[in-house]
């Protein structure tokens, strides 16, 4: 029996005339994603994008997998695939859904008729399926309430399509439709969970990181990539830029007030960011700031930090709680890599009391104590650059 | 950049021997040891020589040499056989707070289950003292359970004096060493210690991961942790790492003169020392009595991880602690320092018989460039 995917689509169809290019961004990301668990066709119709197992090879399953985690996508369902003749729906519906109607007590059939030369009207197809099951199932009863099971019958120009279990997409819009930006990743909680709900706004990521070893651990790179990878299921591959750092904090740390120092390092972060972010044509810049939730996190001490910057930043969890966060985290399958304990360039050299509150005119002029610029241009020279 | 390994405390490199041993047994000997037939004989008899060479080793029967995963398993497998063995005897266990995590896991799982446990603590240098662990022992005591190197410290608990404590404080407790640090580098002898139980591991001695031992002493009777087979007399069944233990048979063979070893490291380890204490602010946390195969120290200027990846990025291998808790505070510093700024800074150093002064030599250099060059955190 065949078995194949119909996937709605989400937000995209309010897209008017610009809706085409999302649909193909969209086939373009479920073929890519596709393309690792075997040989599927994928093709459009009557808004609705068909999944079909080219051949033995491909696994339905996997595909269910990678589909659950592809944006732009509202919700989907596995379903067998008919003839436009109501003899072998029945016996397909019979077949495909034997399994579950076996061991439900309940169930009722809704029909849509997409195509419209099919003879009979929706309601009637459903009344003679539904009257098929009782035949064939003579322990099961119809509920049109609370059933536990719910056959879909869809007539479509294509063919019959029977199903029975429909899933959530992961909702949003396909990645690739919204330019890219480049996300700021330390290895913490956050950072992975800001990327993702880029993504899912139809971003392309590329990311960036900061190393200062041996301060920080060569484990805490590791880490990085891990996240990504656990990230890119979603996003599709990261290009991930790695930044030497050292230098910058040996010098922050050497000659600038110990109070200003996280301040300092993420105005500087920031700007290294935005050169590369730059250079890799990218649009923003993401971070993983909540507000309120560390010092350099303040109103106060984002107004610092974004005061060099002339590109947007986006800074998606500001308003959320940590075990809001967390939650996503554990969504995302990042949380249990982002609490791994290694140092990494947040947690070196933190000060005992961290301004709260800094203000601009005092930060600059802890900072002038340093040129950085030639500092900045070493380590922009020196980046290393690895595709997730 | 020659490879200078100064962490043999968390594993060493296996030896030539062993590890040929091992090859030989995956390719050529691979039958099952309980196998009938002459295949399964072949690799019984590997069994049979390498039960006898670690029974040499320890002064004890072969009969009296359980093969297990490994530390971890064997401590488990001492504690928790004991304590169900002894039960109807009484309900107190006896350890200490600077065990390693095994020991102390399995002793928190016992008091979750109604036993109770008494930690004793260890002064600065991990030392826990005689008087202490008598005032801790009494008529309801099942188990002591007594490391006899400290895997951080290096210090040498006095395991020697339990048994006779216990007789003293008429308890009728069985004695465990976890001898896994002490095993290769200091004579152990179990019957002369007194011990009922005590753990060794193969991959400290140069020998394989995943195989260790425990020796339960004739006539004493503990419960299985894990049931199946007749194999290791049903008290840990599971058909036997042939090639694992005999690699663990052929390392123990190469132990060589072990007090004479122990009159070398103990000259290195002094040399190591005097070089460090040239450097600035670095304080030695291991006693001068400690076993000399392990130096811990604190430069007291930086964390551990910075020292730890300044000389890794160099090729030198030292630890920050415990190399099972990664990154994590280790308790056994948190228990017997107790000033922060020596347990964050903490470095071990550990050698092996491989160890050589050119090692410390090179050690040193790198240590010194690093604490002139790098950025002292607060």
């Amino acid at each position: 029996m065949k078995e194949v995917l119909l996937i709605k689509l989400g937000e995209v169809v309010l897209k008017g005339l610009n809706r085409r290019g999302f649909e193909d961004v969209l086939l373009k990301n479920i073929r890519m994603s596709l393309k690792k668990v075997g040989n599927f066709s994928v093709s459009i119709s009557q808004s609705t994008i068909y999944v079909l197992p080219v051949d033995d090879k491909s696994d339905i399953d996997n595909a269910v997998e990678k589909i659950s985690k592809i944006f732009g996508i509202a919700a989907f369902s596995r379903a067998c695939a008919a003839q436009k003749n109501m003899d072998d729906i029945k016996l397909k519906a019979q077949e495909y859904l034997k399994d579950k109607l076996e061991f439900a007590k309940t169930f009722k059939v809704e029909s849509k008729r997409a195509d419209k030369r099919f003879p009979m009207k929706s309601p009637e197809i459903s009344a003679e399926i539904g009257g098929h099951i009782l035949e064939k199932f003579p322990n099961i009863k119809v509920d049109v309430h609370n059933p536990d099971v719910t056959i879909m019958v869809e007539i479509r120009e294509s063919g019959a399509y029977i199903s029975a279990d429909v899933f959530a997409g992961a909702g949003g819009l396909p990645v690739g439709t919204a330019d890219k930006a480049m996300v700021l990743i330390s290895g913490g909680i956050d950072s992975p969970v800001a990327a993702w709900m880029m993504a899912k706004r139809g971003v392309q990521l590329k990311a960036i990181h900061f190393a200062s070893p041996p301060y920080t651990s060569p484990r805490a790179e590791q880490k990085v990539h891990e996240l990504l990878e656990r990230v890119s299921l979603y996003s599709g591959s990261i290009e991930l830029i790695t930044v030497p750092f050292t230098e910058i904090q040996e010098n922050i740390k050497n000659k600038c007030p110990e109070e200003f120092f996280t301040i300092i390092m993420r105005r500087i972060m920031m700007q290294i960011a935005q050169r590369i972010a730059l250079d890799y044509n990218c649009k923003a810049l993401i971070t993983g700031e909540s507000l309120g939730q560390v010092a350099s996190q303040t109103m106060h001490a984002i107004a610092c930090t974004q005061e060099p910057l002339t590109m947007p930043v986006f800074r998606p969890l500001i308003g959320m709680d940590k075990d809001e966060i967390v939650s996503i985290s554990r969504k995302i399958n990042t949380f249990e890599i982002s609490i791994q304990p290694y140092e990494d360039c947040c947690t070196v050299f933190t000060p005992k009391h961290p301004k709260t509150k800094p203000i601009l005119k005092y930060v600059k002029q802890a900072e002038s104590t340093v040129d950085f610029k030639p500092l900045i241009d070493e380590c922009i020279k020196n980046i290393k650059v690895l595709n997730i | 950049m020659k490879e200078i390994y100064l962490d043999n405390s968390a594993t060493t490199i296996v030896c030539k021997n062993a590890a040929d041993k091992i090859l030989e047994l995956l390719t050529l000997k691979y039958g099952n040891p309980s196998s009938l037939h002459e295949k399964g004989i072949e690799a019984e008899n590997e069994l049979k020589v390498a039960r006898s060479i670690i029974a040499k080793s320890l002064d004890c029967d072969t009969r009296e040499i359980y093969f297990t995963s490994g530390g971890t398993e064997s401590n488990n497998l001492a504690l928790f056989g004991a304590a169900f063995a002894r039960k109807k005897f009484g309900n107190r266990i006896v350890t200490t707070e600077i065990e390693h995590s095994s020991v102390l896991e399995s002793a928190y799982e016992l008091e979750r289950l109604g036993f109770e446990v008494v930690y004793l603590k260890p002064d600065k240098y991990g030392y826990v003292s005689k008087n202490d662990i008598s005032d801790a022992i009494n008529k309801d005591t099942i188990l002591v359970s007594i490391m006899m190197v400290n895997n951080e410290l290096g210090s040498i608990l006095p395991v020697d004096c339990v048994k006779k404590i216990i007789k003293q404080n008429n308890s009728s407790a069985l004695l465990h060493i976890d001898a896994v640090q002490a095993y290769g580098k200091m004579l152990v002898k179990p019957h002369k210690l007194g011990a009922d139980l005590l753990t060794i591991s193969a991959h400290k001695v140069h020998g394989p991961k995943g195989v260790g031992a425990l020796f339960i002493s004739k006539g004493v009777k503990i419960l299985p942790r894990i049931f199946g087979g007749l194999q290791e007399e049903r008290i840990r069944p599971g058909t036997q790492a042939a090639p694992l233990i005999a690699g663990f048979g052929e390392a123990v063979k190469e132990f060589g003169d072990i007090n004479k070893r122990l009159v070398e490291i103990q000259e290195l380890r002094d040399y190591c020392v005097s070089k460090l204490e040239q450097l600035e602010r670095i304080h030695i946390n291991s006693a001068c009595e400690a076993i000399p195969y392990v130096i811990n120290f604190s430069t007291c200027l930086f964390r551990s991880e910075t020292i730890l990846h300044y000389l890794g990025a160099r090729n030198i291998y030292v630890s920050s602690g415990s190399a099972c808790s990664k990154g994590k505070k280790s308790h056994v510093l948190e228990s017997a320092l107790k000033d922060k700024k020596l347990i964050d800074s903490a470095i071990r150093v550990s050698f092996s018989k491989y160890s050589t002064k050119e090692d410390v030599d090179i050690f040193i250099n790198a240590l010194s460039d690093g604490i002139k060059k790098l950025v002292r955190s607060n």
